[in-house]
């Protein structure tokens, strides 16, 4: 019987997931099958190739091109204040009780291009508790943490963002917090004054500090149940007692080892809070 | 008896929640496969679709979360904002990638991956709606052995849906929602 196409891709993808963490040190197999089977497929459309073999010929002669896939398969697709009840409930929830310490340390893992963390600085700003608040903003790829650093985003999804501000809770005119110019915005610097900007990889580094809260929102679902678990002893490690840890509205630490630390502060935003 | 080796996929847009609604009432509590419901809506739309079946149907009405297993008894419903795989362990998997048909989440995304892991086991339904999602998907479905049925498009609220998939899928059953109930239920407890 002859293969079926379909198994003999899975097949190559694996061989491929293994040569990419020889080459480059990225490592893909815990990322969850799924997911990467259709970044591949949607890789291969736009740059029309018609198979893996086709890839990979690229993917190990041309470092850039190798950026280019790995921007592809780690989904980069963010926006400013996704799921408004989430940033009203962290606002309502979370930062009356953080602004209790002197002294505030947040992780946005997985930041992306910076529209989450321009969010997260904007909601610290109006609660007034920016100047005293450190942001740790990490990705695994660099190129979209230099992104972040500028803060500047495609005025096509101004509205759009806008009206998911004020639906958030927003108290000032949003238009204050940046300017425009020829399509694109760019957001006021001041407002990740203290930002440090670091990258780092979920699949295989390690916890680098403690934090009160650690905002990490549809990263991980991307990954499958084994990295996953990883990842949330990572955040376990990482968060003092009583530190709040913020995951994706569909997310859940319900199948993992450390379900049983952690409370609901709001169980629809899944905002959970670590117990001891 | 459970059959989780089985998935039944459904697909809507506008005109899809009622029409799924009334195939979804016929089917006891305890229906054998699951069923994946990925209907359009408004992104960021808070009000939930789960409670409205919830209150309507006999099976168990779930908003899927990432990497919950398939169970028999239950529909699972799409997100709003993220599109709906399926693994091979039988798990879903939510992405928040880019918009497919301008929609997230897309039918076609979730059709395809159920026929990549339930093959000729998967079950295809595509219901009413203004929109072309769902007939690459389905399209899959069929190439892959499986069943793939359309709501008849005179039936249908809105025929945009269904009239996309017959053209890319001529080989699919055409049915209307009480013939679509009547096969769902001979599935059941095989």
């Amino acid at each position: 019987m002859k293969p079926d196409p379909d198994e003999l891709f899975e097949l190559e993808v694996e061989a491929l997931i293994k040569e990419i963490h020889t080459a480059y040190g990225y490592d893909f197999s815990g990322y969850a099958r799924a997911s990467v089977y259709r970044r591949i497929r949607r890789f291969l459309g736009q740059k029309h190739l018609q198979s893996i073999e086709d890839l990979r010929k690229f993917l190990f002669t041309d470092s850039f091109f190798f950026e280019n896939f790995l921007q592809e398969i780690t989904v980069n697709v963010t926006e400013m204040f996704r799921d408004p009840t989430f940033y009203k409930s962290l606002r309502e929830n979370v930062l009356p009780i953080l602004s209790t310490y002197p002294f505030i340390k947040v992780w946005d893992a997985g930041c992306s291009t910076g529209e989450e963390l321009f969010s997260l600085a904007i909601l610290l700003d109006e609660e007034g508790l920016l100047g005293r608040t450190k942001i740790y903003a990490t990705d695994i790829n660099q190129k979209v943490l230099r992104q972040a650093k500028d803060g500047i985003f495609s005025a096509t999804n101004m509205t759009a963002y806008t009206a998911a501000y004020y639906a958030a809770g927003g108290k000032r005119d949003f238009a204050e917090y940046y300017t425009s110019n020829y399509g694109s915005v760019k957001f006021n610097s001041s407002l990740v004054r203290n930002v440090v900007f670091y990258p780092h990889n979920l699949a295989t580094d390690s916890s680098f500090n403690e934090f009160h809260l650690i905002v990490c929102r549809n990263v991980l679902i991307y990954f499958n149940r084994a990295l996953q678990e990883r990842v949330y002893q990572l955040f376990d490690e990482s968060l003092v007692d009583l530190g709040y840890l913020a995951l994706g509205k569909k997310e859940t630490l319900a199948m993992s080892g450390i379900s049983d630390r952690y409370d609901f502060v709001d169980k629809n935003n899944r905002i959970y809070r670590k117990n001891s | 008896m459970h059959d989780t080796s089985r998935l039944i996929v459904i697909g809507g847009s506008w005109g899809g929640i009622q029409a799924s609604m009334k195939i979804l009432q016929a089917l006891p509590a305890d229906y054998s496969v699951p069923i994946v419901l990925v209907l359009h809506r408004l992104r960021n739309q808070e009000g939930s679709l789960q409670e409205l079946y919830e209150k309507k149907l006999l099976l168990k009405a779930v908003e899927i979360d990432d990497k919950a297993p398939l169970e028999a008894g239950h529909v699972y419903i799409a997100p709003a904002n993220y599109h709906v795989l399926l693994e091979k362990d039988h798990t879903f998997s939510l992405d928040d990638s880019e918009l497919e048909n301008y929609s997230r989440p897309s039918i076609d995304v979730t059709f395809t991956s159920a026929a990549d892991v339930f093959g000729e086991n998967t079950v295809g339904i595509l219901l009413s709606g203004a929109s072309k999602d769902g007939s690459s998907g389905l399209k899959h479905i069929f190439d892959k052995r499986g069943t793939a049925i359309v709501q008849h498009p005179g039936e249908a609220e809105i025929a945009t849906m269904p009239l996309a998939a017959i053209h890319s899928t001529p080989g699919c059953s055409i049915l209307n929602v009480e013939r679509i109930q009547a096969y769902l239920l001979t599935l059941h407890g095989h």
